[in-house]
């Protein structure tokens, strides 16, 4: 049962060939035998996950499931869900039980499905490597000695691992995407508003995005139905109807659009992860596509202007820590600013603190106008890219990362961590959506390599032409169906 | 203002910190005191020590963040929502219930509904 994407998995429940209770058996008996080691989940809820799968089966019985009734997941331990840790990956949050439950956890109860359990991630979803963790790394089941990407490491490792058939993420500076593509898993990005992030514990709030994280675009597609939509309690989603995203996932590519941006192609870009996205490339022009250049000429503008937008957000969005009404409280204080001062120094971890002293410098009175107005003008520059080349084609195409996986601890500098994500950060600043997908290995290393994601960009609401595009190409290709030898071996 | 980078459209740009030969601009090296300044705004404890570790790393980062200034974004309108949407407002109407109990369940220290914390005013 673990190795099937949801789609399989709600054929065998409707064809009675296994119960949800049994798939959830199944499945928590293998975190419990397997997760030790890649150290995927935070808090498992296997007491939980068991009713909400009695509850699912019983549904089913009276003829009442739908198309995600009773299949598990996983959710990052960045969405409130009642009654449970959430974490943030935090020592500020190591004892926080949220009160109610994020919109898009309340969602996917309401639509049936059975949690069995939240990921692991970077602090506060700031990094990309997810050793940003109070909770300790995960490893990348590809090769325990990569790491899984970030900040949605937990959830990609997960999948990959045979866990869990799927499980959510948030993607703020490209935190779905380059988890999928290290560990060789299929995430998809939203266009910013699409889904409520009401319940989500923010980060940078006009950058984050909740979406899915699955084997296959068509797995990505079901998910998106239940969780995109209308919430009046997030006053930046967009009010506009969902389509059924499942519905145009076959439709033919010929004559399809492909832009490739230049400036994805560069220097710094691994010559294996090349090969392989122009490989992909080439299948699209099998299908029907037809490629051409296309430039975005402020790329190399959207790391060091996201590096003021976010932090100015965070250290604003954090400003709430402060030991007094839920989270970490120092021991004896002082006074109230002894209070505020130690609990936050305590509670945050090394790159949490980096970037809210960042985004407080930045924010200050003398350097708003050169720092944050500066990075606001530059982020339309940046979406402008975006929008002029959407002109000219329908979707972009290029990698999601420069290389595959990294070692544990191979990036120590901030800075040159944070370069790693050249190709997803700019996509935020835009708010215009991106999947990743399997597109083959790179590194040789063991014997087949890590993972290598192909990134198929589209303009703003475009998720049901993207899951289209990728999911034609899973349809031509079979990398999405590799599983690591870990998964395997552990069967 | 002077252009270090890249024209706009080159088709040279790479990715990685080798391809920024910006790195001469610099609008405001960043000082000790500084970092001591931003974290007593955000009332993040930091000793002397600490703020001598953060203040190389800032450094760097603030560094990187200068190539913004190679970019002429005179009388470009600054992007707050990547939709450009504005603050959605609702009906002054009252929406939430007391949940008090409920949420002060999670607090590190209350007592008849009131949230402790050390003597404010002597």
């Amino acid at each position: 049962m673990h190795d099937k994407t949801l789609t399989e998995l709600a054929a065998c429940l409707a064809a009675g060939e296994f119960t949800s209770r049994e798939l959830t058996e199944s499945l928590l008996a293998r975190i419990d035998r397997l997760d030790g080691e890649i150290n995927s989940l935070i808090t498992v809820t296997p007491d939980a996950a068991r009713e909400a799968a009695d509850r699912a089966d019983a549904a089913r019985a009276k003829g009442e499931a739908g198309p995600l009734t009773g299949l598990p997941l996983a959710i990052k331990d960045l969405f409130c869900t009642d009654g449970v840790l959430t974490t943030a990956g935090s020592r500020m949050l190591a004892n926080f039980v949220a009160p109610y439950d994020a919109s898009v956890v309340e969602r996917l109860k309401a639509a049936g499905t059975v949690s069995l359990g939240k990921t692991n991630l970077d602090e506060f979803a700031m990094g990309s490597s997810n050793e940003n963790s109070h909770f300790g790394p995960v490893k990348n089941p590809w090769d325990l000695a990569a790491v899984p990407g970030g900040s949605s490491g937990g959830s990609a490792a997960a999948v990959a691992a045979g866990l869990v058939p799927a499980a959510m993420g948030t993607d703020t500076g490209g935190s779905i995407r380059q988890p999928a593509a290290f560990c060789g898993i299929t995430g998809l990005k939203p266009t910013y508003g699409r889904v409520s992030r009401w319940g989500i514990i923010a980060y940078a709030s006009s950058l984050d995005q909740a979406g899915p994280m699955a084997r296959t675009a068509e797995d990505c597609a079901l998910l998106l139905n239940a969780i995109a939509g209308h919430d009046l309690r997030d006053s930046t989603s967009v009010a506009r109807g969902v389509p059924d995203y499942t519905e145009e996932l076959a439709a033919p590519l010929s004559g399809l659009k492909i832009g490739l941006p230049r400036e994805y192609f560069g220097d710094g870009l691994d010559p294996e992860v090349e090969s392989a996205v122009r490989e992909a490339v080439k299948v699209y022009e099998s299908l029907g596509a037809t490629v051409r250049e296309v430039s975005l000429p402020h790329t190399h503008y959207a790391i060091p202007a996201y590096y003021v937008i976010a932090p100015a957000e965070a250290s604003a969005n954090l400003s709430r820590y402060d030991g007094v009404r839920f989270g970490h409280r120092c021991e004896a204080p002082t006074d109230l600013i002894d209070l505020y001062e130690r609990s936050r120094a305590e509670g945050f971890g090394e790159e949490v603190k980096r970037r809210i002293l960042i985004g407080t410098h930045t924010l200050s009175e003398g350097f708003f106008d050169a720092y944050y107005k500066k990075a606001q003008q530059v982020r339309r520059l940046i979406r402008q890219d975006f929008l002029d080349a959407f002109e000219e084609v329908d979707v972009l195409m290029g990698p999601a990362s420069p290389t595959p996986a990294f070692d544990l601890g191979a990036r120590k500098d901030p800075v040159s961590m944070y370069l790693q994500d050249i190709y997803t950060i700019a996509v935020n600043l835009a708010g215009i959506p991106g999947i990743s997908v399997p597109a083959g290995f790179a590194g040789g290393r063991p014997a087949e390599g890590r993972p290598v994601g192909l990134q198929i960009l589209g303009t703003h609401f475009a998720e049901a032409r993207l899951l289209n595009v990728a999911h034609r190409f899973q349809q031509a290709t079979d990398w999405h169906l590799r599983r690591p030898a870990f998964a395997e071996e552990n069967a | 203002m002077p252009m270090h980078g890249p024209a706009r459209g080159a088709s040279d740009m790479v990715p990685f910190a080798a391809c920024f030969p910006f790195e001469d601009i610099r609008i405001m090296a960043l000082e000790h005191a500084d970092v001591l300044r931003a974290a007593h705004l955000a009332r993040l404890g930091l000793s002397e020590d600490d703020a001598a570790h953060y203040l190389d790393d800032l450094g760097r980062i603030l560094e990187m963040v200068d190539q913004l200034q190679a970019l002429d974004t005179e009388g470009v309108a600054p992007l707050a929502h990547p939709l450009d949407a504005t603050q959605r407002l609702r009906a002054d109407e009252v929406t939430e219930t007391d949940q008090r109990d409920r949420f002060q369940r999670c607090a590190p220290a209350v007592e008849q509904g009131l949230y402790l914390v050390p003597r404010v005013v002597e």
